[in-house]
Protein backbone atom coordinates (compact mmCIF):
# COMPACT_ATOMS: atom_id res chain seq x y z
CA UNK A 1 0.00 0.00 0.00
CA UNK A 2 2.60 2.00 0.59
CA UNK A 3 2.52 3.01 -2.94
CA UNK A 4 5.34 5.16 -3.17
CA UNK A 5 7.71 2.42 -4.48
CA UNK A 6 8.32 -0.43 -6.23
CA UNK A 7 11.13 -2.03 -6.72
CA UNK A 8 13.50 -4.06 -7.24
CA UNK A 9 15.64 -3.95 -10.18
CA UNK A 10 15.33 -7.79 -10.62
CA UNK A 11 11.95 -9.13 -9.95
CA UNK A 12 9.94 -6.47 -9.36
CA UNK A 13 11.52 -4.57 -12.50
CA UNK A 14 11.15 -8.02 -14.68
CA UNK A 15 7.17 -8.30 -13.63
CA UNK A 16 6.55 -4.59 -14.54
CA UNK A 17 8.12 -4.98 -17.61
CA UNK A 18 6.10 -7.95 -18.34
CA UNK A 19 3.23 -6.46 -17.40
CA UNK A 20 3.78 -3.61 -19.77
CA UNK A 21 4.70 -5.24 -22.29
CA UNK A 22 1.54 -8.09 -22.53
CA UNK A 23 -0.64 -4.48 -22.84
CA UNK A 24 -0.36 -3.22 -25.88
CA UNK A 25 2.85 -3.00 -28.87
CA UNK A 26 3.20 0.29 -28.23
CA UNK A 27 4.29 0.46 -24.98
CA UNK A 28 1.80 1.49 -21.82
CA UNK A 29 -1.10 3.65 -21.67
CA UNK A 30 -0.93 6.76 -19.98
CA UNK A 31 -3.99 7.88 -18.16
CA UNK A 32 -5.88 4.42 -19.05
CA UNK A 33 -9.92 4.69 -19.57
CA UNK A 34 -12.09 2.52 -17.16
CA UNK A 35 -12.79 0.25 -20.02
CA UNK A 36 -8.83 -0.09 -20.53
CA UNK A 37 -8.55 -0.86 -16.51
CA UNK A 38 -10.81 -3.32 -17.05
CA UNK A 39 -8.63 -5.42 -19.58
CA UNK A 40 -5.34 -4.76 -17.23
CA UNK A 41 -6.97 -6.87 -13.86
CA UNK A 42 -4.85 -10.18 -12.92
CA UNK A 43 -7.06 -13.16 -11.37
CA UNK A 44 -4.03 -13.77 -9.45
CA UNK A 45 -3.57 -10.11 -8.09
CA UNK A 46 -7.11 -9.95 -7.01
CA UNK A 47 -7.25 -13.87 -5.18
CA UNK A 48 -4.23 -12.56 -3.39
CA UNK A 49 -5.81 -9.28 -2.04
CA UNK A 50 -8.88 -10.98 -1.31
CA UNK A 51 -7.04 -13.62 1.08
CA UNK A 52 -4.74 -10.85 2.02
CA UNK A 53 -7.70 -9.28 3.40
CA UNK A 54 -9.31 -11.96 5.29
CA UNK A 55 -5.80 -12.62 7.13
CA UNK A 56 -5.65 -9.09 8.04
CA UNK A 57 -8.98 -9.49 9.52
CA UNK A 58 -7.84 -12.47 11.29
CA UNK A 59 -4.86 -10.30 12.89
CA UNK A 60 -7.94 -8.36 14.80
CA UNK A 61 -9.88 -11.08 15.43
CA UNK A 62 -9.13 -13.10 16.64
CA UNK A 63 -5.83 -12.87 16.89
CA UNK A 64 -5.23 -9.38 18.72
CA UNK A 65 -8.33 -10.06 21.12
CA UNK A 66 -6.83 -13.21 22.05
CA UNK A 67 -3.40 -11.75 21.99
CA UNK A 68 -4.35 -8.93 24.56
CA UNK A 69 -7.02 -11.35 26.33
CA UNK A 70 -4.71 -13.45 27.89
CA UNK A 71 -2.69 -10.64 29.46
CA UNK A 72 -5.47 -9.22 31.43
CA UNK A 73 -6.78 -11.02 34.72
CA UNK A 74 -10.21 -13.49 33.67
CA UNK A 75 -12.46 -10.52 35.41
CA UNK A 76 -11.64 -8.49 32.07
CA UNK A 77 -11.03 -11.47 29.58
CA UNK A 78 -14.28 -10.27 27.59
CA UNK A 79 -14.41 -6.46 27.82
CA UNK A 80 -10.94 -6.51 25.76
CA UNK A 81 -12.30 -9.30 23.42
CA UNK A 82 -15.42 -7.55 22.93
CA UNK A 83 -13.53 -4.29 22.43
CA UNK A 84 -11.46 -5.62 19.76
CA UNK A 85 -14.90 -7.20 18.27
CA UNK A 86 -17.02 -3.92 18.18
CA UNK A 87 -14.20 -1.68 17.35
CA UNK A 88 -13.73 -4.04 14.09
CA UNK A 89 -17.17 -4.04 13.33
CA UNK A 90 -18.02 -0.47 13.90
CA UNK A 91 -14.81 0.95 11.90
CA UNK A 92 -15.78 -1.16 8.68
CA UNK A 93 -18.94 0.42 8.79
CA UNK A 94 -17.63 4.12 9.22
CA UNK A 95 -15.26 2.96 6.40
CA UNK A 96 -17.75 2.36 3.64
CA UNK A 97 -19.54 5.70 5.31
CA UNK A 98 -16.79 8.23 5.21
CA UNK A 99 -13.07 6.34 6.01
CA UNK A 100 -12.31 5.20 2.02
CA UNK A 101 -13.27 8.75 0.66
CA UNK A 102 -11.43 10.83 3.21
CA UNK A 103 -8.10 8.53 2.67
CA UNK A 104 -8.23 7.56 -0.58
CA UNK A 105 -9.90 10.80 -2.94
CA UNK A 106 -7.98 14.26 -3.06
CA UNK A 107 -10.85 16.11 -5.23
CA UNK A 108 -13.44 18.49 -3.25
CA UNK A 109 -10.67 18.54 -0.57
CA UNK A 110 -9.86 21.48 1.34
CA UNK A 111 -6.40 20.17 2.39
CA UNK A 112 -6.37 17.67 -0.41
CA UNK A 113 -2.65 16.60 1.19
CA UNK A 114 -4.03 15.94 4.53
CA UNK A 115 -7.24 14.11 3.80
CA UNK A 116 -9.10 13.76 1.17
CA UNK A 117 -12.87 14.76 -0.48
CA UNK A 118 -16.18 13.19 -0.03
CA UNK A 119 -16.88 12.20 -3.53
CA UNK A 120 -16.76 8.47 -2.45
CA UNK A 121 -19.23 8.64 0.45
CA UNK A 122 -21.14 5.66 1.35
CA UNK A 123 -18.92 4.47 -1.65
CA UNK A 124 -20.68 6.60 -3.70
CA UNK A 125 -19.04 5.66 -7.25
CA UNK A 126 -17.32 2.45 -6.29
CA UNK A 127 -19.15 -0.47 -8.27
CA UNK A 128 -17.82 -3.78 -9.54
CA UNK A 129 -16.58 -2.31 -12.65
CA UNK A 130 -14.41 0.50 -11.15
CA UNK A 131 -10.49 0.07 -10.50
CA UNK A 132 -7.67 0.69 -8.01
CA UNK A 133 -4.19 1.71 -8.80
CA UNK A 134 -1.26 -0.69 -7.86
CA UNK A 135 2.37 0.13 -8.09
CA UNK A 136 2.92 -1.28 -11.24
CA UNK A 137 2.41 0.86 -14.88
CA UNK A 138 -1.38 -0.68 -16.20
CA UNK A 139 -1.71 -3.47 -13.64
CA UNK A 140 -5.02 -2.26 -12.01
CA UNK A 141 -7.39 -4.21 -8.73
CA UNK A 142 -11.11 -4.32 -8.42
CA UNK A 143 -11.51 -1.25 -6.72
CA UNK A 144 -13.96 -3.17 -3.94
CA UNK A 145 -10.91 -5.52 -3.23
CA UNK A 146 -8.88 -2.27 -2.50
CA UNK A 147 -11.64 -1.17 -0.31
CA UNK A 148 -11.77 -3.95 1.75
CA UNK A 149 -8.17 -4.39 2.01
CA UNK A 150 -8.14 -1.02 3.49
CA UNK A 151 -10.78 -1.22 5.58
CA UNK A 152 -8.88 -4.37 7.62
CA UNK A 153 -6.08 -1.81 8.37
CA UNK A 154 -8.52 0.94 9.53
CA UNK A 155 -10.60 -1.55 11.57
CA UNK A 156 -6.91 -3.13 13.38
CA UNK A 157 -5.26 0.23 14.09
CA UNK A 158 -7.83 1.52 16.63
CA UNK A 159 -8.26 -1.95 18.24
CA UNK A 160 -4.75 -1.86 18.56
CA UNK A 161 -5.00 0.83 21.21
CA UNK A 162 -7.23 -0.34 23.69
CA UNK A 163 -4.54 -2.76 25.09
CA UNK A 164 -2.47 0.14 26.63
CA UNK A 165 -5.58 1.23 28.93
CA UNK A 166 -7.44 -2.51 29.43
CA UNK A 167 -8.91 -3.61 32.55
CA UNK A 168 -10.54 0.23 32.96
CA UNK A 169 -11.80 2.07 30.50
CA UNK A 170 -15.78 2.69 29.78
CA UNK A 171 -17.12 0.97 26.54
CA UNK A 172 -19.46 3.75 25.65
CA UNK A 173 -16.93 6.19 25.87
CA UNK A 174 -14.00 3.95 23.81
CA UNK A 175 -16.42 3.61 21.03
CA UNK A 176 -16.82 6.83 20.73
CA UNK A 177 -13.05 7.70 21.08
CA UNK A 178 -13.03 5.21 17.88
CA UNK A 179 -15.14 7.01 15.78
CA UNK A 180 -13.60 10.23 16.27
CA UNK A 181 -10.02 8.83 16.46
CA UNK A 182 -10.57 7.25 13.03
CA UNK A 183 -12.13 10.69 11.49
CA UNK A 184 -9.32 12.69 12.78
CA UNK A 185 -6.59 10.76 12.72
CA UNK A 186 -6.26 7.69 11.23
CA UNK A 187 -7.98 8.81 7.59
CA UNK A 188 -5.95 11.69 7.19
CA UNK A 189 -2.62 9.90 8.08
CA UNK A 190 -3.62 6.90 5.54
CA UNK A 191 -4.19 9.64 2.90
CA UNK A 192 -0.95 11.48 3.41
CA UNK A 193 1.07 8.66 3.69
CA UNK A 194 -0.95 6.14 1.02
CA UNK A 195 -2.58 8.26 -1.16
CA UNK A 196 -1.05 8.80 -4.52
CA UNK A 197 -2.45 9.62 -8.12
CA UNK A 198 -1.16 6.10 -9.35
CA UNK A 199 1.52 5.15 -11.65
CA UNK A 200 -0.60 6.11 -14.69
CA UNK A 201 -1.44 9.47 -13.56
CA UNK A 202 0.96 10.98 -11.05
CA UNK A 203 3.29 12.61 -14.03
CA UNK A 204 0.23 14.43 -15.06
CA UNK A 205 -0.89 15.32 -11.47
CA UNK A 206 2.74 15.11 -9.78
CA UNK A 207 1.23 17.04 -6.82
CA UNK A 208 -1.59 14.87 -6.42
CA UNK A 209 -0.57 13.03 -3.46
CA UNK A 210 -0.45 13.21 0.46
CA UNK A 211 1.83 15.08 2.52
CA UNK A 212 4.36 12.44 3.25
CA UNK A 213 4.20 10.26 0.16
CA UNK A 214 4.99 13.21 -1.56
CA UNK A 215 7.83 14.27 0.85
CA UNK A 216 8.96 10.76 -0.02
CA UNK A 217 8.64 8.90 3.67
CA UNK A 218 8.71 5.14 2.89
CA UNK A 219 6.11 3.58 4.69
CA UNK A 220 5.20 -0.35 2.94
CA UNK A 221 2.59 -1.65 5.18
CA UNK A 222 2.18 0.72 8.01
CA UNK A 223 4.27 1.65 9.93
CA UNK A 224 3.52 5.34 10.59
CA UNK A 225 -0.06 4.88 9.72
CA UNK A 226 -0.62 1.81 12.20
CA UNK A 227 1.92 1.17 14.40
CA UNK A 228 3.13 4.42 15.66
CA UNK A 229 -0.31 5.82 15.28
CA UNK A 230 -1.80 3.70 17.36
CA UNK A 231 1.31 2.97 19.83
CA UNK A 232 1.10 7.24 20.64
CA UNK A 233 -2.42 7.14 20.82
CA UNK A 234 -2.38 4.27 23.55
CA UNK A 235 0.40 6.35 25.30
CA UNK A 236 -1.57 9.27 25.86
CA UNK A 237 -4.84 7.13 26.97
CA UNK A 238 -3.14 5.21 29.06
CA UNK A 239 -1.73 8.50 30.54
CA UNK A 240 -5.05 10.33 30.59
CA UNK A 241 -7.37 7.64 31.85
CA UNK A 242 -5.01 6.84 34.77
CA UNK A 243 -3.51 3.51 36.28
CA UNK A 244 -5.80 1.02 37.23
CA UNK A 245 -6.30 0.39 40.39
CA UNK A 246 -3.57 -1.19 42.63
CA UNK A 247 -0.97 -0.46 40.04
CA UNK A 248 1.81 -1.38 40.16
CA UNK A 249 1.37 -2.32 44.03
CA UNK A 250 -1.11 -5.46 43.53
CA UNK A 251 0.08 -8.24 41.11
CA UNK A 252 -1.69 -8.72 37.82
CA UNK A 253 -0.35 -11.80 35.96
CA UNK A 254 -1.65 -12.16 33.01
CA UNK A 255 -4.86 -15.08 32.95
CA UNK A 256 -3.86 -17.02 30.04
CA UNK A 257 -0.39 -17.37 28.07
CA UNK A 258 -1.98 -20.38 26.06
CA UNK A 259 -4.44 -17.47 24.94
CA UNK A 260 -1.34 -14.95 24.25
CA UNK A 261 0.60 -17.66 22.74
CA UNK A 262 -2.40 -18.46 19.79
CA UNK A 263 -3.21 -15.02 19.55
CA UNK A 264 0.64 -14.16 19.00
CA UNK A 265 0.77 -16.68 16.21
CA UNK A 266 -2.65 -16.05 14.60
CA UNK A 267 -1.23 -12.23 14.12
CA UNK A 268 2.08 -13.75 12.60
CA UNK A 269 0.29 -15.85 10.09
CA UNK A 270 -2.03 -12.74 9.40
CA UNK A 271 0.45 -10.14 9.24
CA UNK A 272 1.79 -11.89 5.78
CA UNK A 273 -1.31 -10.41 4.34
CA UNK A 274 -0.80 -7.20 5.39
CA UNK A 275 2.50 -6.68 4.64
CA UNK A 276 3.06 -8.65 1.67
CA UNK A 277 -0.77 -7.99 0.94
CA UNK A 278 0.26 -4.42 0.60
CA UNK A 279 2.19 -4.99 -2.07
CA UNK A 280 -1.50 -4.88 -4.08
CA UNK A 281 -0.12 -7.51 -6.98
CA UNK A 282 0.90 -10.76 -6.22
CA UNK A 283 4.49 -10.79 -7.84
CA UNK A 284 8.07 -10.90 -6.75
CA UNK A 285 8.49 -7.74 -4.62
CA UNK A 286 5.24 -9.37 -2.85
CA UNK A 287 7.79 -12.84 -2.08
CA UNK A 288 10.25 -10.22 -0.99
CA UNK A 289 7.66 -8.68 1.75
CA UNK A 290 6.54 -12.02 2.76
CA UNK A 291 10.17 -13.47 3.30
CA UNK A 292 11.16 -10.66 5.13
CA UNK A 293 8.12 -10.43 7.29
CA UNK A 294 9.06 -14.47 8.16
CA UNK A 295 12.88 -13.91 9.09
CA UNK A 296 12.64 -10.74 11.09
CA UNK A 297 10.04 -12.07 13.32
CA UNK A 298 12.03 -15.07 13.68
CA UNK A 299 15.11 -12.91 14.88
CA UNK A 300 13.27 -10.93 17.25
CA UNK A 301 11.31 -13.67 19.21
CA UNK A 302 15.08 -15.29 19.35
CA UNK A 303 16.56 -11.80 20.45
CA UNK A 304 14.04 -11.20 23.16
CA UNK A 305 14.21 -14.53 24.24
CA UNK A 306 17.84 -14.33 24.54
CA UNK A 307 17.46 -10.86 26.28
CA UNK A 308 15.46 -12.59 29.27
CA UNK A 309 17.98 -15.59 29.05
CA UNK A 310 20.42 -13.37 30.20
CA UNK A 311 18.33 -11.39 32.57
CA UNK A 312 16.41 -13.23 34.57
CA UNK A 313 17.79 -16.69 33.29
CA UNK A 314 14.80 -17.72 31.94
CA UNK A 315 13.42 -17.55 28.45
CA UNK A 316 9.63 -16.88 28.94
CA UNK A 317 6.80 -17.92 26.52
CA UNK A 318 5.33 -14.09 26.86
CA UNK A 319 8.41 -12.65 26.09
CA UNK A 320 8.94 -15.08 22.62
CA UNK A 321 5.17 -13.85 22.04
CA UNK A 322 6.31 -10.21 22.67
CA UNK A 323 9.57 -10.27 20.31
CA UNK A 324 7.80 -12.21 18.03
CA UNK A 325 5.39 -9.24 17.50
CA UNK A 326 7.81 -6.39 17.50
CA UNK A 327 9.86 -8.16 14.91
CA UNK A 328 6.52 -8.32 13.01
CA UNK A 329 6.31 -4.27 13.80
CA UNK A 330 9.77 -3.28 12.76
CA UNK A 331 9.19 -5.46 8.85
CA UNK A 332 6.35 -4.15 8.60
CA UNK A 333 7.32 -0.52 7.11
CA UNK A 334 10.64 -2.10 5.98
CA UNK A 335 8.76 -5.17 3.94
CA UNK A 336 8.73 -4.83 0.78
CA UNK A 337 12.36 -2.70 0.65
CA UNK A 338 14.38 -5.00 3.07
CA UNK A 339 16.51 -7.86 2.28
CA UNK A 340 16.16 -10.88 3.92
CA UNK A 341 19.46 -10.72 5.47
CA UNK A 342 19.01 -7.03 6.64
CA UNK A 343 15.58 -8.23 7.75
CA UNK A 344 17.07 -10.55 9.79
CA UNK A 345 19.23 -7.74 11.57
CA UNK A 346 16.72 -5.79 12.10
CA UNK A 347 14.70 -8.43 13.77
CA UNK A 348 17.42 -8.88 16.20
CA UNK A 349 17.99 -5.15 16.94
CA UNK A 350 13.98 -4.23 17.77
CA UNK A 351 13.83 -6.87 20.43
CA UNK A 352 16.27 -5.09 23.05
CA UNK A 353 14.56 -1.49 22.58
CA UNK A 354 11.59 -2.94 22.71
CA UNK A 355 12.68 -4.54 26.22
CA UNK A 356 14.11 -1.40 27.40
CA UNK A 357 10.84 0.53 27.13
CA UNK A 358 8.76 -2.05 28.51
CA UNK A 359 10.83 -3.07 31.51
CA UNK A 360 13.22 -0.14 32.37
CA UNK A 361 11.26 3.02 30.75
CA UNK A 362 7.75 1.89 31.72
CA UNK A 363 8.97 1.21 35.79
CA UNK A 364 11.06 4.14 35.16
CA UNK A 365 7.61 6.78 34.27
CA UNK A 366 5.20 4.65 36.23
CA UNK A 367 2.83 4.90 33.52
CA UNK A 368 0.39 2.18 33.67
CA UNK A 369 0.55 0.68 29.83
CA UNK A 370 -1.10 -1.96 30.71
CA UNK A 371 -0.30 -4.41 27.55
CA UNK A 372 2.63 -2.39 26.23
CA UNK A 373 1.12 -0.96 23.23
CA UNK A 374 3.35 1.88 23.09
CA UNK A 375 6.64 -0.14 24.39
CA UNK A 376 5.85 -2.59 21.50
CA UNK A 377 3.73 -0.86 18.68
CA UNK A 378 5.32 2.78 19.14
CA UNK A 379 8.58 1.70 19.67
CA UNK A 380 9.18 -1.26 16.76
CA UNK A 381 7.58 1.32 14.76
CA UNK A 382 9.89 4.02 14.63
CA UNK A 383 12.47 1.73 14.63
CA UNK A 384 11.24 -0.24 11.62
CA UNK A 385 10.05 3.24 10.02
CA UNK A 386 13.82 4.45 10.42
CA UNK A 387 15.84 1.42 9.60
CA UNK A 388 13.45 1.31 6.71
CA UNK A 389 15.61 4.32 5.28
CA UNK A 390 18.36 2.03 5.44
CA UNK A 391 17.37 -1.17 4.29
CA UNK A 392 15.76 0.03 1.00
CA UNK A 393 19.28 0.84 0.03
CA UNK A 394 19.88 -1.06 -2.94
CA UNK A 395 23.58 -1.08 -1.96
CA UNK A 396 22.59 -3.20 0.95
CA UNK A 397 20.35 -5.53 -1.13
CA UNK A 398 17.69 -3.21 -0.75
CA UNK A 399 14.62 -2.91 -3.10
CA UNK A 400 15.62 1.18 -3.70
CA UNK A 401 12.93 3.36 -4.91
CA UNK A 402 10.59 3.57 -7.96
CA UNK A 403 10.62 7.05 -9.96
CA UNK A 404 6.97 7.48 -10.60
CA UNK A 405 7.21 11.34 -11.60
CA UNK A 406 8.35 9.81 -15.03
CA UNK A 407 6.36 7.41 -17.42
CA UNK A 408 6.43 4.41 -17.47
CA UNK A 409 8.07 4.44 -14.04
CA UNK A 410 12.03 4.38 -13.68
CA UNK A 411 14.44 3.27 -11.40
CA UNK A 412 17.76 3.68 -10.98
CA UNK A 413 19.59 2.36 -8.23
CA UNK A 414 22.54 4.57 -8.21
CA UNK A 415 20.26 7.50 -7.18
CA UNK A 416 19.32 6.33 -3.79
CA UNK A 417 20.70 8.39 -0.62
CA UNK A 418 20.73 6.64 2.45
CA UNK A 419 21.21 9.67 4.38
CA UNK A 420 18.74 11.74 2.82
CA UNK A 421 15.80 8.97 3.01
CA UNK A 422 16.72 8.60 6.99
CA UNK A 423 16.24 12.27 7.35
CA UNK A 424 12.52 11.80 5.65
CA UNK A 425 11.77 8.76 7.56
CA UNK A 426 12.44 10.55 11.05
CA UNK A 427 10.58 13.80 9.81
CA UNK A 428 8.06 11.09 8.88
CA UNK A 429 8.16 9.62 12.27
CA UNK A 430 7.63 12.96 14.18
CA UNK A 431 5.00 13.79 12.11
CA UNK A 432 2.75 10.92 13.29
CA UNK A 433 4.28 11.49 16.60
CA UNK A 434 2.54 15.09 16.82
CA UNK A 435 -0.63 14.48 14.64
CA UNK A 436 -1.88 11.46 16.88
CA UNK A 437 -0.40 12.57 20.13
CA UNK A 438 -2.02 15.60 19.66
CA UNK A 439 -5.72 14.49 18.28
CA UNK A 440 -6.04 11.69 20.33
CA UNK A 441 -5.49 14.22 23.42
CA UNK A 442 -7.97 16.42 22.71
CA UNK A 443 -10.15 13.46 21.99
CA UNK A 444 -9.37 12.17 24.83
CA UNK A 445 -10.04 15.26 26.79
CA UNK A 446 -13.60 16.01 25.64
CA UNK A 447 -15.07 12.58 25.97
CA UNK A 448 -13.45 12.76 29.71
CA UNK A 449 -15.51 15.53 30.05
CA UNK A 450 -18.34 14.46 28.80
CA UNK A 451 -19.49 10.76 28.51
CA UNK A 452 -16.53 9.79 30.14
CA UNK A 453 -13.71 7.12 29.80
CA UNK A 454 -13.68 5.58 33.25
CA UNK A 455 -15.70 2.77 34.63
CA UNK A 456 -16.38 3.26 38.86
CA UNK A 457 -14.19 1.74 40.98
CA UNK A 458 -16.58 -0.89 42.04
CA UNK A 459 -17.02 -1.68 38.54
CA UNK A 460 -13.29 -1.58 37.58
CA UNK A 461 -12.45 -4.46 40.90
CA UNK A 462 -15.59 -6.31 39.76
CA UNK A 463 -14.26 -6.93 36.54
CA UNK A 464 -15.44 -5.31 33.71
CA UNK A 465 -16.92 -8.39 32.00
CA UNK A 466 -19.64 -8.67 34.88
CA UNK A 467 -20.12 -4.72 34.78
CA UNK A 468 -19.86 -3.59 31.30
CA UNK A 469 -21.02 -6.77 29.68
CA UNK A 470 -22.78 -8.72 31.94
CA UNK A 471 -21.49 -12.19 31.17
CA UNK A 472 -18.25 -14.00 32.57
CA UNK A 473 -15.61 -15.33 30.24
CA UNK A 474 -15.16 -18.67 32.32
CA UNK A 475 -18.05 -20.46 33.77
CA UNK A 476 -16.96 -23.33 36.33
CA UNK B 1 -14.31 -42.62 63.90
CA UNK B 2 -11.62 -40.63 62.36
CA UNK B 3 -11.58 -37.42 59.52
CA UNK B 4 -7.96 -37.36 58.25
CA UNK B 5 -6.80 -34.55 56.45
CA UNK B 6 -4.07 -34.29 53.99
CA UNK B 7 -1.92 -31.69 52.49
CA UNK B 8 0.23 -33.30 50.04
CA UNK B 9 2.29 -32.00 46.96
CA UNK B 10 0.22 -32.96 43.27
CA UNK B 11 2.33 -35.04 41.22
CA UNK B 12 2.07 -37.70 44.47
CA UNK B 13 -1.44 -37.77 44.61
CA UNK B 14 -1.50 -41.07 42.47
CA UNK B 15 0.88 -42.59 44.39
CA UNK B 16 -0.98 -41.88 47.68
CA UNK B 17 -4.48 -43.43 46.43
CA UNK B 18 -3.00 -46.18 45.33
CA UNK B 19 -1.42 -47.18 48.27
CA UNK B 20 -4.56 -46.51 50.63
CA UNK B 21 -6.44 -48.53 48.03
CA UNK B 22 -4.08 -51.46 48.95
CA UNK B 23 -4.74 -51.11 52.84
CA UNK B 24 -8.53 -51.11 52.57
CA UNK B 25 -9.53 -47.69 52.25
CA UNK B 26 -12.81 -47.50 50.17
CA UNK B 27 -13.19 -43.79 49.75
CA UNK B 28 -11.46 -40.40 49.62
CA UNK B 29 -12.21 -36.77 48.84
CA UNK B 30 -9.49 -34.44 46.56
CA UNK B 31 -9.11 -30.86 46.10
CA UNK B 32 -6.76 -28.76 44.44
CA UNK B 33 -5.21 -26.05 47.08
CA UNK B 34 -3.59 -23.34 47.33
CA UNK B 35 -1.06 -22.69 50.79
CA UNK B 36 1.63 -21.45 52.44
CA UNK B 37 4.40 -23.41 54.88
CA UNK B 38 7.72 -23.17 55.42
CA UNK B 39 8.67 -23.99 51.58
CA UNK B 40 9.53 -20.64 49.38
CA UNK B 41 7.20 -19.30 47.00
CA UNK B 42 8.19 -18.83 43.06
CA UNK B 43 9.16 -15.78 41.08
CA UNK B 44 7.26 -15.19 38.12
CA UNK B 45 8.14 -12.79 35.19
CA UNK B 46 6.27 -11.37 33.15
CA UNK B 47 7.54 -8.82 30.78
CA UNK B 48 9.95 -7.82 33.60
CA UNK B 49 7.26 -7.36 36.08
CA UNK B 50 8.38 -9.63 38.77
CA UNK B 51 5.48 -11.07 41.13
CA UNK B 52 6.33 -13.41 43.96
CA UNK B 53 3.75 -16.15 44.59
CA UNK B 54 4.07 -17.34 48.17
CA UNK B 55 1.02 -19.47 47.72
CA UNK B 56 1.99 -22.98 46.34
CA UNK B 57 -0.56 -25.59 45.07
CA UNK B 58 -0.96 -28.74 46.64
CA UNK B 59 -3.70 -31.45 46.53
CA UNK B 60 -5.84 -32.02 50.01
CA UNK B 61 -7.11 -35.12 50.52
CA UNK B 62 -9.90 -35.85 53.18
CA UNK B 63 -10.91 -39.69 54.02
CA UNK B 64 -13.41 -40.76 56.79
CA UNK B 65 -12.17 -43.68 58.54
CA UNK B 66 -12.43 -46.18 61.06
CA UNK B 67 -10.72 -45.81 64.67
CA UNK B 68 -8.40 -48.83 64.07
CA UNK B 69 -7.80 -48.27 60.26
CA UNK B 70 -6.54 -44.20 60.59
CA UNK B 71 -3.17 -44.91 62.23
CA UNK B 72 -2.38 -47.21 59.08
CA UNK B 73 -3.88 -44.79 56.92
CA UNK B 74 -1.53 -41.49 58.44
CA UNK B 75 1.41 -44.09 58.28
CA UNK B 76 0.82 -44.85 54.40
CA UNK B 77 0.56 -41.25 53.61
CA UNK B 78 3.64 -39.67 55.52
CA UNK B 79 5.87 -42.77 53.76
CA UNK B 80 4.32 -42.43 50.12
CA UNK B 81 3.70 -38.62 49.92
CA UNK B 82 7.28 -38.26 51.19
CA UNK B 83 10.12 -36.61 49.29
CA UNK B 84 12.25 -35.86 52.35
CA UNK B 85 12.31 -32.22 50.91
CA UNK B 86 10.43 -28.77 52.29
CA UNK B 87 7.09 -28.61 51.32
CA UNK B 88 5.82 -32.12 51.40
CA UNK B 89 2.30 -31.26 53.46
CA UNK B 90 0.95 -32.33 56.49
CA UNK B 91 -1.57 -34.96 58.10
CA UNK B 92 -4.31 -33.75 60.24
CA UNK B 93 -6.65 -36.11 62.17
CA UNK B 94 -9.79 -34.91 64.04
CA UNK B 95 -12.16 -37.06 65.79
CA UNK B 96 -15.32 -37.51 63.86
CA UNK B 97 -18.59 -36.97 65.56
CA UNK B 98 -21.13 -39.31 62.75
CA UNK B 99 -20.72 -40.00 58.87
CA UNK B 100 -24.43 -40.63 57.10
CA UNK B 101 -24.56 -42.88 54.15
CA UNK B 102 -26.88 -40.51 51.83
CA UNK B 103 -28.93 -43.36 50.15
CA UNK B 104 -29.12 -46.05 52.63
CA UNK B 105 -29.56 -43.35 55.76
CA UNK B 106 -26.56 -46.00 57.47
CA UNK B 107 -24.48 -43.99 59.87
CA UNK B 108 -21.24 -44.70 62.29
CA UNK B 109 -18.76 -47.02 60.81
CA UNK B 110 -20.92 -48.52 57.99
CA UNK B 111 -21.58 -45.83 56.37
CA UNK B 112 -17.54 -45.03 55.56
Amino acid sequence: MLRKILCGAGTLGASLFAATAAMAQDGPIKAPTVEQMAGMVDKGDTAWMLISSALVLMMSIPGLALFYGGLVRSKNMLSVCMQVFMIVSVAGLLWCCIGYTMAFTSAGSPFPMLFGGLSKAFLAGVDGTTYAATFSNNIYIPEFTFVVFQMTFAMITPALIVGAFAERVKFSGLLVFVVLWSIIVYYPMAHMVWYWAGPDFLVDAPTDAGYLWDMGALDFAGGTVVHINAGIAGLVGCLMIGKRKGYPSEPMPPHSLVMTMIGASLLWVGWFGFNAGSNLEANGVTGVAFINTMVATCAAAVSWSLIEQFHHGRASMLGAATGAVAGLVAITPASGFAAPMTSILLGFIVSPLCYFFVVKVKAMFKYDDSLDVFGVHCIGGIVGAIATGIVAAPSLGGQGVFDYYVFPAAFDASTYDIGAQVFKQIKAVLFTLVWSGVGSAILFFIIGKTIGLRPSEDDENQGLDITSHGERAYNM
Amino acid sequence: MKFIIAIIKPFKLDEVREALGAIGVAGMTVSEVKGFGRQKGQTEIYRGAEYSTNMLPKVKIEVAAADDLAPKIVETIQQVASTEAIGDGKIFVLDLASAVRIRTGESGDTAL
